[in-house]
């Protein structure tokens, strides 16, 4: 969809929640002054300036439904020789201000009342957009059916457990299914291993009701799932893909 | 350089490329000036750095875009494109 023409402006974000997610994962949730809202799955622009001038600035998936107020929530993992995401865990404490614009992005986005049947795929940190599409559909009320495949290397890298498995158990139509890289706890009750045809096979929506994929995650989980997804007969109009990694140098 | 994990395709650059553009460019459907591709230019692959960004080709990795903010200009170069197509609303 194309959207009218509006500038986008850097705005004042004050920050009123920061949240643990997990032992290398934080949620932030910031009020900025002239926010509109957004669709599940967009993005928005953080800018970081330091005392000599510096300025970095990052793309974040926003993690809060829509119709949140001026609120903005991204969800931030740790990596270690990163430039932003030390100060964004490390640094920010509720009471700052960041910079930030947005909403962006409308391509990687579904709302209520677009359709599905769904089938969100996650790989790590790649489960913060497809969240915002749950909640989005918890919020409304939305029934599409939903399955989300989750794949994290132990169960403590899974991000929003708690958060997910409340959604899962209302009995609306979402099927939550984590999958295990590098371990398997005892009484794991989830799938563990790389996602491949057989667990989409197992887990996947009817191919013939036309559903809609969104996969998101590292580079290469994105083109090995979406070649799966190819190669199982899903529409590939409609497998939609984020990737999400490590920044590099231009090159 | 640094790492962080954030978008690394064409929907990281929709903001930078909104300094430019009066619309949201995700959508837009580009095509490969080397390979032929054609695909939304969000699904391109995504090289930035502070100042500038470029876009790659995901099929053979071209170069297709590159962005570059001075601060006194705005700095485009799609040689690597051979056509941006922008659907309008509801078409």
């Amino acid at each position: 969809m194309i959207e009218a023409g509006r500038r986008l402006e850097w705005l004042n974000a004050r920050v009123i929640e920061v949240r643990v997610e997990n032992f290398q994962v934080k949620t932030i949730v910031s009020e900025a002054s002239g926010w509109t809202d957004h669709a599940a799955g967009q993005h928005v622009d953080i800018r970081l300036t330091a005392p000599d001038g510096y300025q970095a600035q990052r793309s974040y998936s926003i993690a809060n439904a829509p119709g949140d107020g001026q609120r903005v929530g991204i969800t931030v993992q740790r990596v270690d020789n990163g430039e932003v995401s030390p100060f964004l865990l490390d640094e920010l404490r509720v009471g700052d201000t960041i910079e930030l614009r947005g909403p962006i992005g409308g391509y990687f986005t579904w709302e209520p009342g677009d359709g599905g049947p769904l089938l969100l795929l996650a790989g790590g940190s790649g489960v913060v957009p497809l969240m915002c599409m749950l909640r989005a559909r918890a919020k409304a009320g939305d029934l599409t059916p939903v399955t989300l495949l989750y794949s994290s290397r132990s169960d403590r890298h899974i991000i929003y457990r708690e958060e997910l498995d409340r959604l899962a158990a209302a009995g609306d139509g979402f099927t939550l299914v984590h999958t295990l890289t590098h371990e398997r706890p005892e009484r794991w009750i989830g799938e563990t291993g790389l996602i491949d045809r057989p667990m989409l096979e197992r887990h996947g929506p009817d191919r013939g009701a036309n559903p809609q994929s969104f996969v998101c995650g590292p580079t290469p989980f994105v083109e090995a799932i979406a070649n799966h997804l190819v190669a199982l007969g899903y529409p590939g109009d409609r497998i939609k893909t984020e990737r999400f990694g490590p920044s590099g140098d231009v090159k | 350089m640094m790492e962080e994990n954030v978008p690394m395709d064409g929907n990281a650059a929709m903001g930078r490329l909104r300094d430019l553009f009066a619309v949201d460019l995700s959508n837009a459907t580009v095509t490969c000036e080397t390979c032929d591709r054609e695909g939304p230019l969000a699904e391109l692959l995504f090289y930035g750095g502070p100042v500038g960004i470029v876009l790659r080709c995901p099929a053979c990795d071209a170069v297709n875009l590159r962005f570059l903010d001075t601060g006194r200009a705005l700095n485009l170069d799609v040689r690597g494109l051979k056509r941006v197509r922008v659907g309008r609303t509801g078409a």
